[in-house]
This record gives C-alpha cells, structure tokens and sequence, in this order.
C-alpha cells in the first residue's frame, strides 16, 4: 500500500483549471520532489493532500484511505511546513510547540520538545517570543512544529526559502536525518533543484497543472540531455 | 472529540493573553469606560425620568448585560482574527482538528476573555452607583446563559463571514453587534419601536432578554417563559449558525482560501 495515492486528480477554480488529472503514488519512506514553475499547481497539489482544498474530482488516499472520508484521523500523522504561514510570534518557542503537541496529541510532550528543541539548536531560545527571532531561527522553529508529531507523512512547500546558505543546508541535514530515522514519506515541493537531487529519491515535474514527467533525478538529466536538474526543468518549462 | 486537542486550541490564546499587559488592560479598560459612563446616565435618568424613578439602576443592569453580549461576541471574533492577523490560520487548519472541537475551544476561551473584562466593571458598579447584577436574582443564570449564546452565535456567524470571504470581511466583525442593538430593546421597550420593526425584533432573543430584566427590576416579576422563549430561540439560531459555519468551512475548502490566509 502507498503512502500517498492520487488518482485523477482535478481542482477547477471557475474558469481556471489548477490541476488537471494527476496520478501518482509515493511509498512509505520514500522522498519524492515536486518540481514546476511558480502557478503551475504544487500548491494546491499539497492543500489538496491536506485536505485543505476539496477536489473537484479524483482521490487523495493516505495509507489507503481518502482524505474526504477521514480527515482528522489521517492528519494526526501528517505534518506540514511553508514559508507563507507562520507560528504566532506573541508565544514563546516553546509555547508554541506547547500548543502543537497537545493539538497533535503526542505523549511525552516535554521530552518531545526538549528533543526537539536541542536538534534544531533551538534551546536557548525556548522563552523567546516567536516573532523576536531571525528568519533562519523561525524556519527551525516551523520544522520543530512539523516534526512534532513525527509525522509517517511530511509535506515541505519550500523549506529553505529565502535562507542563507548555510541555514538551508543544515536544515536539509535534519529532513534527510529525521527521513532516515523515522522512514518517513516526504513530499517535497521545491525551486532549489541541488536540494531536489540531494534530497529526492524521484521528481514530478509539473507544468499547467499537470505532471509532465517524473523519474530518479539521473534518469531525468539524461533523458533530456542536460548536465543537471535544474537545466532539466529550465527546458520543460520554457518549452 | 478529543479534550487534549481543545485544551491545546485554549492554551494558545490563553498563552497569548498572558504574554501582554496591554492585551489584558484592553480587555478590562472598554467595559470599565462603557459602566462608568452608563453609571452616571443611569443615575441622571433615575433623578429626572419617571419611568426610572421606583427602580435606580436599570439602565446601567442593562449596559453590564449588553457589556456581557458585546464582549462575549466580540471574544470569539477576536480568537479567530488572531490567526488570520498571525498567519497561523493554515498550521491549526492542517492540524487534526474537528470543526466542533474549535467550536468549544474557541467558546470557552471567549467565556474567559467576556468575564476578564466585565468582573472588574460589575465590581465597580457596586460601589460606585450601588447597583448589583444580583438584584435580578436567579434569573441572572439563565439571562446570562442566553446573553452568552447569541454572542457566541453572533461570533460564528462573523466567522463563517470570515472563513467565506477572507479577512476582507473583519469590518463586518467589528459592527455586527451594532447593527443588531436598535433592535435589541436594550435600554427601551419594545413598544417605543414602530410595529414593522417590532416584528423583526420579536424574531431577536435580545428584545425578550431585555424585557425581562425590565420587568424583575421594575415590577419585581419573573416571566420564565419570556426567558424560556429566549432560551429557544437562542437555541435556534445556535444551531443554524453551527450549520452555517460547516457551510462556510467547506466552501472554504472548495474556494481554496485555506491555505495562505493572511493580512
């Protein structure tokens, strides 16, 4: 059984179609990319494996079942990070994983977040409010929410954007540990096509609402006779 | 339903008011004015209207009452707009939570903002203009627990607004109650409205409330089925309110505005 199941799905907003008759799975544990340009439906691709956005047509099954039928449930295991929504910057950080860990249920809660709180170096900002801290500190504090739960299914919509460096690589550190350790099921939706390729077992390429291609990043690369991914997507996208 | 995840929903805002000084003062400074001002109109009336004249007070019970209503409405608007204004409106919609569960979260930790703002102005209006909410004896109870409900209904269905149309609709949240308090009977009879309003008015739980605590202050009469009739009516309207927010919330869902929803 896969972890995630699409089977034709649709998103229309009146005139405009957003996602047209996708299909994919994705196994437990495995990580898979989610490549495409800005409005090409990633998004709305992830709110609607959220149960965020209802389908107009097609499925969206979790470990075998549909996320219309049982919502709640399913999401218990799941988890989510962007860069376009944000904890309340009036709590402390450790406030704020406080109120996700009761919302999510986990047991042990203080030693979840102190685990947490040290993988991440987050530590010494625990009494910090939120909102006080650097844009790389409140990208490490989103991904402590986001493992809260030590979800069997993460959904990341552009993890390391607008971070330094060097911030974006060891956050990528922790996704590929934490993937590891907990054989997780990432879907990764992405512009930065190195962190694709170190980070993916499989891309999806998308393109008007629709997967174009999909494969391993190598099969990728020489099936189109580029050096690299992100040559790869340059040709899709403007052809 | 589970209590962990309500609990959680409470602690967020709890932890929110908590944080600030200012945040708690806000609460306690507008009902505080809003029974000091009314004290001394209340009081003026009571010299120099014969209306008034056997009964000091009624006027500035009514005030604390509609206080109740207004603060208790507003709460529940507030809790939601919180996430909106702190782009925290997806992580709580993709986390596992029942739309019911957010329902009782949100209406217990409006209770608790209500009462921190109008204990302090109902302690006050003791002394000051000696006039007790408790002259309305065990009727309060059910007075209150219908003042309660049309708030906290009034507050849903701003929050279905909210849910439908985005923050574009957080002028709506501020003047709802306004729109409904010429209606509602507060500090007049029904009777001074003209007749096509008074039938719209009797559809309101607020003219029957109000009547009442007219009738106990001034007649010292309760009329339990004027309560009563409030109470159902409140009933009513919370149920087709409940409605409306599933209704909003899976709009919500098939619009898209889920995701993303933020100032």
């Amino acid at each position: 059984m896969s972890a995630i199941e699409i089977n034709n799905l649709n998103k229309k907003y009146k005139r405009t179609s957003a996602v047209k008759n996708i299909n994919f799975k994705i196994s437990k544990g495995k990580t898979i990319g989610l490549l495409g340009p800005n409005g090409c439906g990633k998004s709305t691709t992830l709110g609607m494996i959220l149960g965020l956005i209802k389908p107009t047509s097609g499925s969206v099954l979790i470990n075998g079942e549909n996320i219309e039928n049982n919502r709640t449930n399913l999401l218990e295991k799941m988890n989510f990070i962007s860069p376009y929504i944000e904890l309340p910057k009036k709590l402390t950080v450790e406030e704020n994983l406080k109120v996700y860990g009761k919302l999510y249920g986990v047991k042990n809660l203080k030693n979840k977040i102190s685990e947490l709180m040290e993988v991440l170096n987050l530590t010494e900002f625990g009494n910090r409010k939120t909102g006080e801290l650097s844009s790389g500190q409140k990208n490490r504090v989103s991904l402590a929410k986001a493992l809260i739960n030590d979800p069997e299914i993460l959904l990341l919509d552009e993890p390391t954007a607008s971070l330094d460096p060097d911030v974006g690589d060891y956050v990528r550190g922790i996704i590929e540990k934490f993937a590891s350790k907990n054989n997780s099921t990432i879907l990764l939706a992405s512009h930065n096509m190195n962190e694709v390729e170190r980070l993916c077992d499989e891309v999806l390429m998308m393109k008007n609402g629709e997967i174009i291609d999909q494969g391993k990043s190598n099969n990728l690369i020489s099936k189109h006779g580029r050096k690299n991914l992100e040559e790869v997507f340059l040709k899709i996208v403007r052809s | 339903m589970q209590f962990h995840r309500i609990y959680g929903l409470f602690l967020r805002h709890f932890y929110l008011i908590r944080s600030s000084f200012p945040r708690i003062l806000d609460l306690v400074y507008w009902p505080t004015i809003q029974i000091i001002l009314w004290g001394f109109i209340s009081k003026f009336f009571t010299m120099h209207s014969e209306f008034y004249n056997n009964t000091a007070g009624i006027i500035l019970s009514a005030a604390i009452l509609y206080d109740f209503l207004f603060r208790s409405s507003i709460s529940f608007n507030m809790l939601f707009l919180e996430e909106i204004w702190s782009r925290n409106f997806t992580n709580l919609f993709i986390a596992p939570l029942k739309v019911n569960e957010i329902v009782i979260a949100l209406t217990a930790t409006a209770l608790i903002r209500t009462l921190i703002g109008i204990v302090p102005a109902v302690l006050l209006a003791s002394p000051f203009f000696g006039v007790s909410l408790l002259d309305l004896g065990p009727a309060l109870i059910l007075l209150l627990l219908s003042l309660y409900a049309f708030g906290i209904t009034l507050g849903l269905f701003v929050v279905s607004g909210l849910l439908r149309y985005g923050p574009a609709f957080e002028n709506v949240a501020w003047s709802s109650l306004f729109l409904l308090a010429p209606l509602g009977c507060i500090y007049y009879p029904l009777s001074i409205l003209p007749d096509w309003l008074q039938v719209i008015a009797k559809g309101l739980p607020l003219v029957y409330i109000f009547e009442e605590v007219r009738s106990i202050l001034l007649n010292n009469v309760v009329n339990y089925s004027n309560i009563m009739l409030a109470l159902v009516l409140n009933f009513i309207y919370f149920l087709l309110s409940i409605f409306v927010f599933y209704k909003a919330f899976d709009e919500a869902r098939n619009r898209g505005t889920l995701i993303n929803v933020g100032e």
